[in-house]
């Protein structure tokens, strides 16, 4: 298994010598989903806005197919394959459902039409509303326009800061679903959440963090049936991985 | 109170040219920039100085376009002016904001604009005087377009405002149909979310600055044409300018459009029941009711 992503001893934060990660290690697998979770506070989110190059790492490095891309300009990390999906405000709500596609796809030339059709086709709801503000639409349905935003420019990793947050236990679970969905087409999914045994059940590899350091990581299906770690990650009760 | 209301548009046409360039650059950089409405007063006497060269270097150029005063020199020195002011914007930025960004505060940043906006008013100062100046000395009698009521327009009024709309006509063009339009109002919107959508932010507030100068520039000669120039009209203009852009909404480049007409009409149309020395308190009436009404502007949302 050859890691697509990998983040080693990162120290980062908003603040210089005020670090939220405190060398935080990771590595996400090729084609699988590696999910990120830990208490408030942890560091989660910060992690994966260091990994998009929008929070300053101050040590350590992030390596993408074994290359270096450590504090990427932000706006570079979609040529090199990695979408970010922000938690909250992940679409231009002032813009229609159909420019903020064209938005970025907006370097695609010729293709640029085609695509959008495409990702039309494979999000029906969104074809169905493409002229109204996207501001308009229901959290799921803006979630998966961020996320049809995010494959639109054909990444090979995907980064995902709390997809679930905020949406019916439905639509959460139809989220993370497709996200899961989009690893047979080899992409990698790294994602940051709060919804742990959701996340878990879908994720092929998870890392538990808490103040800024490693606690615990291995195989999702592992952590989740790992007594001590229910106790103390997970609310306190064993689930069961059914 | 006809009179008022074709006023008010005019007026109102002039701040919402203003207002576009300052609501961008406040949403996107963060901070209240008071020196804004200087680069009226920049793009006015750019306008001046060009008229009056390409009148003395062409004198065929200097005749008035009939039945306005405006001549052909001036007309081709506001695009000129639109181009100079734009890009003394960008300058503005990286000598002075663009440093100031990289160390301060949002505060640190309002109180450079304070300062970059007296420092402009007094070099223009230094320069052309305090003494009024017009762009054309001959006199053109307002036509009586009306008895009853009674309406008097000038063809330069009608001249502004159709060039105003023109103009604004012409950004949303490029705003609704071009993916250029699009990253403006992406980045205007949610600039962390421009930039993760592969926007190059820095150069975007290039662009930011150099159509928001741009637009100044042209209410600057706009209101110059209509009234006159002199130093300090950017400091008259700023604070119906601000009204303009929080009523509208800051970030909203439509906001800024209706928050300039409402601004203008309101402060025109107090004046059929308020004495005159009220009327520039009406831009903070009206600032006061919308906010109250809606916190964030009539067109503005949470800051993302």
């Amino acid at each position: 298994m050859t890691p697509a992503l990998v983040a080693k001893d990162v120290v980062a934060g908003y603040v210089p010598d005020l670090p939220i990660l405190k060398g935080v290690s990771l590595s996400a697998q090729s084609a699988k989903v590696t999910v990120i979770i830990g208490p408030n506070g942890a560091g989660k989110s910060t992690l994966i806005k260091a990994i998009a190059g929008l929070v300053p790492v101050a040590e350590g490095s992030v390596a993408l197919n074994g290359q270096d891309i450590t504090n990427p300009r932000p706006d570079q990390m979609g040529s090199a394959g990695v979408a970010y999906v922000p938690q909250s405000d992940n679409i231009f709500r002032s813009l229609t459902i159909r420019q903020n596609l064209d938005l970025v796809l907006r370097n695609a030339g010729k293709e640029a039409a085609d695509r959008r059709d495409a990702l039309f086709a494979q999000f029906p709801a969104l074809a169905d509303k493409q002229t109204e503000k996207a501001g308009a639409l229901s959290g799921g349905q803006r979630q998966f326009l961020a996320v049809a935003m995010a494959l639109a420019i054909n990444p090979s990793v995907i980064l995902m800061d709390e997809p679930s947050a905020g949406l019916s236990p439905k639509a959460a679970q139809e989220v993370l679903e497709y996200a899961k969905s989009l690893t047979a087409q080899g992409v990698t999914i790294l994602l940051v959440e709060q919804n742990v045994k959701q996340a878990l059940r879908l994720a092929d590899h998870c890392f538990i963090l808490a103040d800024g350091q490693n606690q615990v990581d291995g195989a999702a299906q592992d952590l989740l049936n790992d007594p001590v770690v229910g106790q103390i990650y997970l609310g306190g009760k064993r689930v069961s991985a059914a | 109170m006809i009179q008022n209301l074709v006023d008010g548009f005019l007026v109102g046409s002039i701040l919402s040219l203003g207002a576009i360039g300052l609501t961008m650059a406040m949403h996107m950089l963060r901070f209240a920039n008071f020196s804004h409405a200087e680069l009226l007063s920049i793009g006015a006497y750019v306008a001046l100085v060009f008229d009056g060269l390409f009148s003395a270097i062409y004198p065929a150029l200097a005749g008035a376009i009939a039945p306005l005063s405006l001549t052909w020199a001036l007309s081709l020195s506001i695009l000129i002016s639109m181009a100079i002011t734009g890009i003394s914007a960008i300058l503005i930025d990286r000598l002075v904001f663009k440093r100031v960004r990289a160390k301060g505060g949002e505060l640190s940043m309002v109180f450079a604009s304070f300062g970059v906006a007296m420092i402009l008013r007094n070099i223009l100062g230094l320069i052309f005087g305090l003494d009024p100046k017009l762009y054309s000395q001959d006199i053109v009698f307002a036509i009586v377009v009306s008895r009853d009521p009674f309406l008097l327009v000038k063809p330069d009024q009608v001249f502004t405002l159709i060039a105003a709309l023109l103009i604004m006509f012409i950004l949303h063009l490029v705003l609704s149909r071009t993916t250029f339009g699009y990253s403006l109002r992406a980045v205007a919107e949610n600039p962390t979310l421009a930039q993760v959508s592969g926007i190059n932010l820095s150069r975007m507030i290039v662009l930011i600055w150099l159509i928001g100068g741009g637009l100044a520039a042209a209410a600057g000669v706009f209101y110059g044409l209509t009234n006159q120039i002199n130093p300090v009209l950017g400091r008259d203009l700023v604070l119906p300018i601000f009204a303009a852009t929080i009523v509208g909404g800051i970030g909203s480049i439509y906001g800024a459009v209706l928050g300039g007409f409402l601004v203008g009409l309101a402060s025109n149309l107090a004046l059929v029941i308020l004495p005159s020395g009220y009327s520039p308190a009406v831009p903070f009436l009206i600032i006061l009711a919308v906010l109250l009404i809606r916190p964030h502007g009539l067109f503005g949302e949470e800051r993302a």
